[in-house]
């Protein structure tokens, strides 16, 4: 536990200041958000607040008009989804997106893609170093399915999965990318009582391991419960930042959730 | 096809018996067919040719899912590479240069001398291949740089353009300069020698290949290159797709966002798979030209891309096995019903009432509609694709209670 107190110290994440315009529409207006190490940090809103077009900025899928962007003190550029995934950032996705035809395994597997480096002569010489990649590929993956716990389910083809497990997946998959941050974007969305308890398991399994984890979320039961800190957009602007208890009692976000007097 | 199984991973012996056996009778199919005449080993020729084409599309459209109309423009890269560079064409090339611009003409003469410059150049088939390999992977990535956004129907659009291009390049580029011959295509290419045996057969052979003290037809002799490249083709592609590349590709087919949030570099991975694709597009059309002699750009008509990406879709579009069978039937098919209609309507009818060609393309039509109708995932597509989820579930359940 010593550990993780003086890890808790350090900010992983360190954004401010994110504009982004689509067209006459103001979808983020100077957000910003700061997490610890080994925090779980959850973003909520009401639908259309702005949180997954974050989401997408901080990940590299939308380019924001502004920002200035920090990971592990180092900056980096959300330019390219690819160099944020390298640079220590894995996501979900709200609709899931597995690969659908491949195996589970092989999904997995795709994960480790940016953590590893044969190209077209270790393919098809399979010299050693190739093998032995390949095997630590394949190994490390079956570990997170483990992880998951669907690690029976290797061969099923991603699409013949149950959702929830289809969830699961897209977890271990971003897990594989050894990521500092794991983003994830509506876990939960249609699961039953049951799955979004078993979600929640797992997500206090993943910091347990030391993992930092960016959580949107709709369900405000399991949100507080969770999350070590939390963010409230309204409309594209924050407007609530604190520990779960404070939100909870923050009129503006009740006005927000309930319909206050405007 | 539960006979034949090439599932090495989980039915490892099967597969190896399957390999052997098919090997066997690959080895044994030519001195058998050329009983009955060389015309059978020929179209067997050209049928290896379309296998190895659709082997590299398949790189393209099945693994990557980026649909290419304009492939044949590879092989007709590869085509002309060897004609210009291993044939007298170069010579008329310098010829067309001095016409045009004497200052350069005759530098070049100079630099090249007067031999290459009364024969043409004649590279040997080592240097050609890793050429044709590498000028088609170049223009493979030319051609993927800016359609790397595109997907679907809109990139097929792109690579059918890019395809004619190519042909209608080779159709014009003799005038100022003679680089291609024009519509006449280059003629007296030569023929392709391995370790100094023509295999065309040295010339008053009567196309008699001489290996040592043993003869063989030349088409023969083309055969087991031909083969022997297939093979290498098979090899390579199938390393490739059970790998991390492999993987990659197949993620950008299934999920191109996913896979760039994944730490793809979809870019990169994209222009790999045209480049990668593409060579072996080059390296056939090489062989093709040499085989032939012969190169003009109506052998490099759409009709004929969409013949190769017939043979991926109709065999089963990412599954390498099912890649071979539908180059081996779609290939071999059109000649072999060329060779019998004929004869057979002359047997039962006494005259011929509709002609060969006629019939051939009804044939080649229908067939394709019917096995779209029928098998809509291809003759023999990837095993797991069609695995139903219960019977998946069964089977771990059955395996988890054994255990």
């Amino acid at each position: 536990m010593m550990s993780t107190q003086t890890m808790s110290e350090q900010v992983l994440l360190n954004i401010a200041g994110v504009n982004k315009r689509f067209g006459g529409l103001q979808a983020l207006t100077d957000v910003g958000i700061r997490i610890m190490q080994g925090q779980i940090y959850g973003l909520i809103g009401p639908n259309g607040a702005g949180k997954t077009t974050f989401f997408n900025v901080i990940t590299g899928l939308y380019q924001p008009d502004s920002g200035t962007f920090e990971l592990a003190g180092k900056p980096y550029s959300p330019s390219a989804p690819h160099d944020v995934a390298k640079a220590g950032i894995a996501r979900t996705f709200q609709n899931i997106r597995l690969f659908g035809e491949m195996s589970a395994l092989e999904n997995v597997m795709v994960g480790r893609h940016v953590r590893t480096k044969q190209g077209v002569l270790g393919a098809i010489l399979r010299h050693k170093a190739a093998r032995e990649e390949e095997a630590a590929i394949r190994q490390r993956a079956q570990e997170l399915l483990d992880f998951v716990g669907i690690g029976k389910f290797a061969n099923r083809t991603a699409k013949f999965l149950s959702y929830g497990d289809q969830r699961r997946l897209e977890i271990a998959r971003a897990l594989a990318t050894d990521p500092q941050l794991l983003a994830l974007d509506e876990p939960a969305a249609g699961m039953n009582a049951t799955e979004k308890l078993a979600l929640r398991e797992l997500l206090v399994k993943i910091k347990a391991e030391g993992r930092t984890v960016l959580l949107i979320e709709h369900d405000v039961k399991l949100m507080m419960g969770l999350c070590d800190r939390i963010t409230v957009l309204e409309y594209g602007k924050q407007i609530a930042e604190g520990l779960p208890a404070e939100i909870q009692k923050n009129q503006a976000v009740i006005d927000a959730y309930l319909g206050g007097a405007h | 096809m539960a006979l034949l199984t090439f599932d090495t991973r989980h039915k490892p012996r099967q597969a190896y018996i399957s390999m052997a056996a098919l090997l066997l009778l690959m080895l044994v199919f030519p001195f058998v067919a050329s009983q009955f005449g060389n015309s059978w080993v020929r179209i067997i020729d050209i049928a290896l040719l379309y296998i190895m084409l659709a082997l590299g599309l398949n790189i393209v459209v099945g693994f990557a899912g980026l649909l290419d109309l304009g492939y044949i423009a590879f092989f007709a890269v590869g085509a002309y590479l060897v004609g210009l560079f291993s044939s007298p064409q170069f010579a008329a090339l310098l010829e067309s240069l001095i016409y045009y611009s004497p200052a350069i003409g005759e530098a070049l003469v100079a630099f090249f001398g007067p031999e290459i410059a009364q024969d043409g150049i004649h590279l040997s088939l080592w240097a050609i291949v890793p050429l044709a390999a590498l000028c088609a992977a170049l223009c493979g990535a030319l051609l993927g740089a800016p359609t790397l956004k595109l997907r679907g129907d809109y990139l097929a659009i792109v690579t059918l353009g890019f395809g004619e291009i190519i042909r209608i390049f080779m159709n014009n580029l003799n005038d100022p300069i003679n680089f291609t011959n024009g519509p006449q295509g280059i003629n007296m290419i030569d023929p392709i020698r391995v370790f100094g045996v023509s295999l065309a057969g040295e010339p008053g052979s009567g196309a008699n290949v001489m290996i040592g003290d043993y003869a063989m037809p030349s088409v023969n002799a083309y055969y087991f290159l031909f083969l022997a490249m297939v093979i290498a083709t098979i090899f390579i592609t199938g390393r490739l797709q059970h790998s991390r590349l492999g993987r990659a590709w197949v993620a950008i087919r299934e999920d191109e966002i996913a896979a760039k949030a994944m730490g793809i570099n979809t870019r990169n991975v994209k222009l790999l798979a045209f480049a990668m694709g593409a060579s072996f597009g080059g390296v056939a059309g090489a062989m093709f030209g040499a085989f032939q002699g012969f190169v003009s750009p109506e052998s490099f008509s759409l009709t004929e891309s969409i013949a190769v990406l017939a043979m991926v879709v109709l065999g089963g579009i990412g599954h390498i096995p099912g890649v071979v069978l539908g180059g081996v039937l779609l290939a071999a098919l059109p000649e072999v019903l060329r060779h019998v209609v004929d004869p057979l309507q002359q047997a039962v009818f006494g005259k011929v009432i509709i002609e060969a060609e006629v019939l051939r393309q009804l044939l080649y039509g229908l067939a394709l509609v019917l096995i779209m109708l029928v098998r809509p995932a291809g003759l023999w597509p990837s095993p797991n694709k069609e695995e139903r989820p219960n019977a998946a579930l069964a089977r771990d359940e059955e395996e988890a209670s054994t255990a």
